[in-house]
């Protein structure tokens, strides 16, 4: 599954990613486009025990991160 | 530099900042302002609307460099770490409006979130209402965002449009140079700019100290994402504690400050800048809290991402200046003696609205 929270702010990227952990999904990739965003995300889906991914920069300047389980 | 700057965005940054912010603010009412008041966004913003002349309440009016130095230290952190980013659209129309009733909320309590953690910190037990009320806002919001709620996402600027991102700090530098300036060019040498001569308005410390302290405050802010409202609401939201423990050090850093410098005063009577009427204390501070969680942080945080280039904040922080003006003209705000005339009716008019922005902006409605 893929959660774009590019240009939404706090505290709406990790409710849209805490979402897709509801749903049950094992492999989450993520599009990020600010440092806050991929702080406060990060640490939600360590909490719910999700490895993460490398951060992969996308052409528009935002990163793109895999979270597994 | 490259070690300390780990430290503020790792876990530690908002302890820091809490413990620099607890620290500070008594030393600048130690240093002349007023009473608990060492840092408020909303109170010195109503100062600053005061001293522009677009509220003629005498007693508050200054231009307070230490929106300044949030403002411009948060500008510079984001350009040496290349977070610098002009942005904005998300709904800057409705942002503006929380901004305004933020404002006014803020001011029948006497305070922004800043200041009532600051003010317990002083003893003031009031406050105790007050975070209880922001504490209840912030639930508000959290039910909103928890079912849907989305002002809609904010884009890059344009290339052709970059300088917005530039207007807050431009608008900084412009405060700066009115404050020193100070230009009296209307008849009997008053106004443009308008300075108290007795009152919160009139108590300052050095223009020196409040800048260059809210430059380093508005740098670790930034640094860390510092933020109020973000630390109740993570805590709630996302069991994150992140944030919160940035408040907890502020808090303990704050009466530590107060109690070494004999100005830690116990009880509910006799507080600096503070009335006792402990419904609208909480009253207030719900209605401001809401509209802070609504827009996605505490006045301190909209005015570090204003710093950073988000014309969305920037909105907010011009809807507060505005609310803080309107608060004084039509005698919403509170004062010592306690709450402005027309003050409950702002408050339906506030709560309606952000109802209203709650319910309709959910994707699911």
């Amino acid at each position: 599954m893929i959660v774009d929270t590019r240009g939404l702010s706090c505290p709406q990227p990790v409710v849209e990613v805490k979402k897709a952990v509801s749903g049950g999904d094992t492999t989450i990739e993520v599009l990020l486009d600010n440092p806050t965003s991929q702080a406060n995300v990060t640490r939600f889906m360590t909490k719910q025990g999700y490895s993460i991914g490398n951060a992969l920069a996308e052409n528009d300047g935002s990163t793109r991160i895999v979270f597994t389980k | 530099m490259k070690n300390f700057d780990g430290m503020m965005v790792s876990r530690l940054g908002p302890v820091v900042t809490g413990l620099t912010v607890g620290i500070l603010a008594p030393l600048l009412v130690m240093l002349g302002n007023p009473g608990n008041m060492g840092i408020c966004v909303a109170c010195f913003e109503r100062d600053i609307a005061g001293a522009l002349g677009l509220h003629r309440a005498a007693i508050v009016q200054y231009i307070r460099p230490e929106i300044i130095g949030l403002i411009l230290g948060a500008f510079l952190s984001s350009v040496v770490f290349h977070e610098f980013k002009p942005r904005g659209g998300s709904a800057p129309a409705v942002r503006f409006f929380l901004g305004v009733f933020a404002s006014i909320g803020a001011l029948i309590f006497l305070g922004c979130p800043w200041r009532a953690y600051l003010r317990l910190a002083g003893g003031d037990y009031n406050a105790l209402f007050g975070i209880a009320g922001l504490f209840a806002g912030i639930v508000c919001g959290i039910y909103f965002i928890s079912t849907g709620y989305n002002l809609g996402r904010s884009y890059p600027a344009a290339q052709e449009s970059k300088l917005s991102g530039l207007m807050m700090p431009l608008f900084a530098v412009g405060l700066l140079a009115l404050l020193l300036l100070a230009p009296k060019f209307g008849p009997e040498g008053t106004g443009p700019i308008f300075f108290s001569e007795k009152g919160p308005g009139s108590m300052h410390a050095p223009w020196v100290a409040g800048l260059g302290i809210m430059l380093l405050v508005g740098w670790l802010a930034q640094r860390s994402r510092f933020c109020t409202i973000g630390a109740l609401r993570d805590l709630v939201l996302a069991r994150d504690g992140y944030l919160f423990w940035g408040i907890v050090a502020l808090l303990i850093a704050g009466i530590g400050m107060n109690l070494a410098l004999g100005k830690f005063n116990p009880g509910f009577a006799n507080q600096p800048v503070a009335h006792t009427n402990s419904l609208w204390n909480f009253l207030g501070m719900l209605l401001s809290g809401l509209c802070f969680t609504l827009a996605g942080g505490c006045p301190g945080r909209q005015l570090v991402m204003a710093g950073e280039g988000d014309g969305d904040a920037a909105v907010f922080v011009i809807g507060m200046i505005t609310g803080a003006a309107v608060a004084h003209n039509f005698s919403l705000a509170s004062s010592g003696a306690g709450i402005g005339a027309h003050a409950p009716a702002a408050f339906a008019v506030g709560m309606v609205f952000c109802l209203c922005v709650g319910f309709c902006s959910r994707r699911k409605f």
